[in-house]
């Protein structure tokens, strides 16, 4: 399916929101192969100075990506990025935490269009300058 | 420090060659709650593989990996990623700088088909946190 004619310059797409547990960090470790322990032990985060377990910025990144697919029909993506400016502390608790991720449809060109991304968890962002790039 | 600038500009070998199967595809998109029914192979998909190929850079160099943060990732692709398609990564050092106590490592793979075709090309900064 192709992105369609949602893709207009400026269009905002509607915010895709999802709850992260510690359950989804371990679901992710055993998927991705990232088995780095800061993303499951407290102990460990602790001791490397971070507040507490964190999600995986690729994890964050594959949740921005899913919201891509949502707006654009599973549009073919060629470019993806992000900087993992903020971590995403994922309390030990049946809540999780949420991230947000909002959308702009920055430009359409050359048969691409260029999603800005804002994402989002407790009311701070924690990627900086994601964006995606699909064909439109 | 365990990683020094004498490294930049060295490529790591290729990662053994992964075959991309529904299987796996199905349990990364479900890690995000989707169910994937055949459709494209998500966009992230390719971290399998950096992540192998960092993981093997990170053993040759001796780097913990508890240390490590990911500062980026970002993802230009040939083509879509597609089930059957037989893939590897070769991890190349971009930059290694030190801000604050810590190493900033830059990061560039190539991941490329059975015929040496490029599918993605993908860079990370990784952030090795000095003793806290």
């Amino acid at each position: 399916m192709s992105a369609g004619t949602n893709l207009e310059v400026g269009a905002e797409l509607v915010t895709q929101r999802y709850v992260v547990r510690r359950s989804d960090l371990v679901r992710y470790a055993g998927a991705s192969g990232d088995l780095n322990p800061i993303h499951w032990s407290d102990r460990v985060a602790t001791e490397v100075g971070l507040p507490g377990v964190i999600a995986h910025g690729m994890y964050t990144l594959a949740l921005a990506a899913r919201a891509v697919a949502t707006w654009t029909g599973d549009a073919e993506v060629v470019e993806l990025g992000a900087k993992f400016t903020a971590p995403v502390v994922v309390p030990d608790d049946d809540t999780g935490v949420e991230v947000e991720v909002a959308g702009t449809v920055a430009s359409v060109e050359d048969g691409l269009a260029t999603i800005k991304l804002t994402v989002t968890s407790s009311g701070q962002k924690v990627l900086g300058m994601p964006k995606a790039v699909v064909r439109a | 420090m365990p990683v020094d600038a004498s490294l930049v500009g060295r490529t790591y070998p290729p990662t053994r060659p992964y075959t991309v199967s529904e299987a796996k595809v199905r349990e990364l998109a479900a890690t995000t709650g989707a169910d994937w029914d055949g459709g494209p192979v998500p966009p992230t998909f390719p971290i399998v593989l950096a992540f192998e190929a960092m993981n093997a850079f990170l053993e040759a160099e001796g780097v913990e990996l508890a240390r490590i943060v990911h500062g980026d990732q970002k993802f230009r692709y040939e083509r879509p990623l597609r089930v059957g398609d037989v893939l590897t990564a070769a991890l190349t050092v971009a930059s290694v700088r030190s801000i604050g106590g810590n190493d900033v490592i830059g990061t560039t793979s190539e991941v490329r088909d059975v015929d040496g075709a490029l599918v993605c090309a993908t860079s990370a900064t990784l952030v090795h946190r000095g003793a806290a």
